[in-house]
C-alpha cells in the first residue's frame, strides 16, 4: 500500500460524502454525509503528513474533529427543533421557503 | 520543548473586545436574573462591539500599518495589516448597528423579534401562550457576539487553518440565529436547517481544499503557499485545492452558483438577522476571498482570474434577472446581495501583481457602503408590519409615502443606493469598483456590471414608484413608531448613505490608505 492508495481511498469516500449530501431526503444522513467527508479529509490530512514528513497534517485533523463535534451539537440541535415541530426530518418536507 | 508563540496584544484587542464580550455573555445568561438580563446583555454586546470597533481604529491610527509596518502575529498565524484592520473595523462597526436592531423592543408587540424559548416546537399550546407574553430571548447577543469575533478573526486569518475554524465560529452561531424568530417560527426553522445543511457541506468543501493545498506546499501558511505557488505554479494538486477553497468562500460570499441558500434564509430568518447576515458576513467572506488570492495566489493570478471573472458574471445576471420576479421584498434584497456579490467580485479582478492593485480599496469601500445601506433598508422593513409581524409582500408597501413620507423617503434613499444612482453611496462604491476592473483591462465585464445594473435598478425603482404613486390598501399593514435603537440606526446609516455618495473622499482615501496587505 503506498501512500497514494490512502488518498484515493479519502477521495471515494469524500465523493460518496458529497453525493449522499446531493440524493439523500432524511436531514439526519445528508448529516452523516456531511461527517463522512470531513472524516475523508481527516484521512487525507494524515496521509499527506506522513508524505511531507511534518507533523501540521496530524495536528490540523484534531482541529477539524473538534470543530466536527461542536457542528453536530449545532446541527442536531437544529434537527431536533423542526423535528418536534413536523414530526419529520425528509428535507423534501421542509418546503415553505421557495421562489 | 514547544515555544509559545509571541502575541502582539495591542493588535488582538479588537478579537479580544469580541470574544471577551461573548464568553462574559454566556456567564450572564446562566447567572443574572431573567428580569436584569435583556439590559445587561445589551450592554456586554455594545461595549464588545464598540469596544472592538475603537481599538480598531485606536490600532491604525497609532502604527504604521502600510508597507514594511504590516506585521503578523501569534506564530504568523494572524495578520496585522492595514486591509485587515480595516475590515474588522468594519465588521465591528456593522456589528454594533445590527446589535441594536437586535435590541429594538419597541415595534413587536410582544416587545422582541425572537422567539422566547426556541425550544418549545412551534405551534404547540406553550408556544402560543409564550408569542404573546413579553418574555425575551437573550441568547442571541452572546450569539452574535461570538459571530462577529470569527468574521473578525476571518478578514485576519494568515493561515488556512485559522481561516477554516474562524469559518465555522462565524457560521455555527448564524445557522441558530436564523432559528430564531418569534412568529412565522416554522419558516424560521426551516431556514435554519437549510442554511446548516448547505453550509456545513461548503465548508468541507474548503476543508478538503485545504488538505490538498497542505499536501501540495507542506504548509497552509500563506506565505508558504505564496512561495510554492511561486515556485511550480500550475501544479494540479494546488489549483484543484484552490478551486475547493474558492467554492467554500463563494457559499459565505453568497455569490451565485453557490447562492441557492440564500433567498430562503434571507426570508426565513428574523429581520435583524437578516441585516446583520447581509452586511457582516458578506464584508468577513470577500474579506477572506480577497486575503487568499491576493496573498495566497496572487502571484498566479492566472489561474483565478477566468473562475473568478466567470463567477462574477453569473452572480450579476442571477441576481439582477431572479430579482425582477420577486414579491417578496426581504426575498428581493436576497437576490440584490447576490447581485451585489458579483458587482464586488469585479472589484476583486482590479488586482495588478506589480503594483498597488486598486481593486483592494475599491472592494473594502464597496464592502463598508454596501453593508451600511444594507442594515437600513432592512431596519426599514422590521417597522412596516401587519397582524401576523412583518408585512414584507410588495403589495403592503403600496402608498406608504401617503402614511408615512419620513420612513417612504428613507427607503428611497437606502433603495437608490443599492441601486446605485448617483449622488448616493452605491454609486461611488459602484464606480470605485468598475474603474479597478477598467484600470485591470476588464472592460468586457464591466459592461455587463452596466447592464445588470440598469435591469436591477428596475425592481429597486418599482418599489419606490409603489410607495409613492399608488393609492394605499384600505386594511393595509401599519407603520410602527420604532424606539431608540432602530431610530439610531436609521440615523446613521441614512447619514452614511447621503454623505458617502457627496463627500465619499475622505473615507476613499481611508480605503485607500489601509489598502495593503501582509505576504
Amino acid at each position: 500500500m503506498t501512500l497514494a492508495h490512502y488518498l484515493v481511498l479519502a477521495a471515494m469516500l469524500f465523493t460518496i460524502g458529497a453525493v449522499g449530501v446531493l440524493v439523500r431526503r432524511n436531514a439526519i444522513v445528508v448529516f452523516m454525509c456531511v461527517e463522512l467527508m470531513l472524516n475523508s479529509v481527516n484521512l487525507t490530512l494524515v496521509t499527506f503528513a506522513r508524505a511531507t514528513g511534518t507533523v501540521d497534517g496530524q495536528i490540523m485533523a484534531f482541529f477539524v474533529m473538534v470543530v466536527a463535534a461542536a457542528e453536530v451539537v449545532v446541527g442536531l440541535a437544529i434537527i431536533m427543533s423542526i423535528y418536534r415541530t413536523r414530526r419529520s426530518a425528509s428535507v423534501d418536507d421542509a418546503n415553505l421557503l421557495k421562489y | 520543548m514547544i515555544e509559545a508563540p509571541d502575541l502582539d496584544y495591542a493588535a488582538l484587542a479588537p478579537l479580544l473586545f469580541l470574544f471577551g464580550a461573548a464568553c462574559i455573555g454566556v456567564l450572564v445568561e446562566a447567572f443574572a436574573r431573567r428580569e436584569v438580563r435583556h439590559p445587561v446583555q445589551l450592554a456586554v454586546a455594545l461595549v464588545g462591539t464598540v469596544g472592538g470597533f475603537l481599538s480598531a481604529i485606536l490600532l491604525a491610527s497609532t502604527r504604521e500599518l502600510s508597507g514594511d509596518g504590516a506585521d503578523v502575529t501569534a506564530g504568523d498565524a494572524l495578520a496585522v495589516d492595514g486591509a485587515g484592520i480595516f475590515l474588522q473595523a468594519t465588521i465591528a462597526g456593522l456589528g454594533a448597528l445590527s446589535i441594536l436592531l437586535f435590541a429594538e423592543r419597541a415595534l413587536d408587540p410582544a416587545r422582541s423579534s425572537f422567539v422566547a424559548a426556541a425550544a418549545v416546537p412551534a405551534g404547540s399550546p406553550r408556544d402560543r401562550e409564550l408569542l404573546t407574553s413579553e418574555r425575551v430571548q437573550t441568547e442571541v447577543y452572546p450569539l452574535a457576539t461570538f459571530a462577529l469575533g470569527g468574521m473578525m478573526l476571518f478578514v485576519a486569518a494568515n493561515d488556512l487553518l485559522v481561516m477554516f475554524v474562524a469559518l465555522e465560529v462565524l457560521s455555527l452561531p448564524l445557522y441558530l440565529m436564523c432559528g430564531l424568530a418569534r412568529r412565522r417560527r416554522l419558516l424560521s426553522q426551516e431556514a435554519a436547517v437549510k442554511y446548516f445543511l448547505l453550509g456545513a457541506f461548503a465548508s468541507a468543501f474548503f476543508l478538503y481544499g485545504l488538505a490538498l493545498v497542505y499536501g501540495a506546499t507542506g504548509s497552509v501558511r500563506l506565505s508558504a503557499v505564496q512561495e510554492a505557488v511561486t515556485d511550480g505554479g500550475g501544479d494540479t494538486l494546488l489549483v484543484l485545492g484552490l478551486a475547493l477553497l474558492i467554492v467554500g468562500l463563494m457559499f459565505k460570499a453568497s455569490v451565485a452558483p453557490f447562492h441557492t441558500w440564500t433567498p430562503d434564509v434571507y426570508q426565513g430568518a428574523p429581520t435583524p438577522v437578516t441585516a446583520f447576515m447581509a452586511a457582516c458576513t458578506k464584508v468577513a467572506a470577500f474579506g477572506a476571498i480577497l486575503r487568499l488570492l491576493y496573498v495566497g495566489f496572487g502571484t498566479d493570478e492566472w489561474t483565478w482570474r477566468p473562475l473568478i471573472y466567470g463567477i462574477a458574471i453569473v452572480s450579476m445576471i442571477v441576481g439582477a434577472v431572479l430579482g425582477l420576479t420577486q414579491t417578496d421584498l426581504k426575498r428581493m434584497l436576497a437576490y440584490s446581495s447576490i447581485a451585489h456579490a458579483g458587482f464586488l467580485l469585479t472589484g476583486v479582478l482590479g488586482f495588478d501583481a506589480t503594483g498597488d492593485s486598486p481593486g483592494l480599496s475599491a472592494t473594502m469601500f464597496y464592502l463598508l457602503v454596501y453593508g451600511l445601506t444594507t442594515i437600513g433598508a432592512f431596519a426599514v422593513l422590521t417597522m412596516i408590519r401587519d397582524g401576523d409581524g412583518e408585512a414584507t409582500h410588495l403589495s403592503s408597501w403600496a402608498g406608504l409615502a401617503q402614511r408615512s413620507p419620513v420612513i417612504a423617503a428613507v427607503m428611497t434613499l437606502f433603495l437608490l443606493a443599492l441601486a446605485g444612482i448617483p449622488l448616493t453611496s452605491g454609486f461611488t462604491g459602484k464606480f470605485a469598483v468598475f474603474r479597478a476592473a477598467i484600470d485591470d483591462g476588464a472592460w468586457p465585464l464591466v459592461v455587463v456590471a452596466l447592464l445588470t445594473s440598469a435591469v436591477a435598478a428596475f425592481f429597486y425603482l418599482r418599489v419606490v414608484v409603489l410607495m409613492y404613486f399608488s393609492e394605499p390598501a384600505p386594511d393595509g399593514p401599519t407603520v410602527g413608531v420604532p424606539g431608540l435603537p432602530t431610530t439610531i440606526v436609521l440615523a446613521v446609516t441614512a447619514a452614511a448613505t447621503l454623505v458617502l455618495g457627496v463627500v465619499p473622499g475622505s473615507v476613499l482615501d481611508l480605503a485607500g490608505q489601509a489598502a495593503n496587505l501582509v505576504g
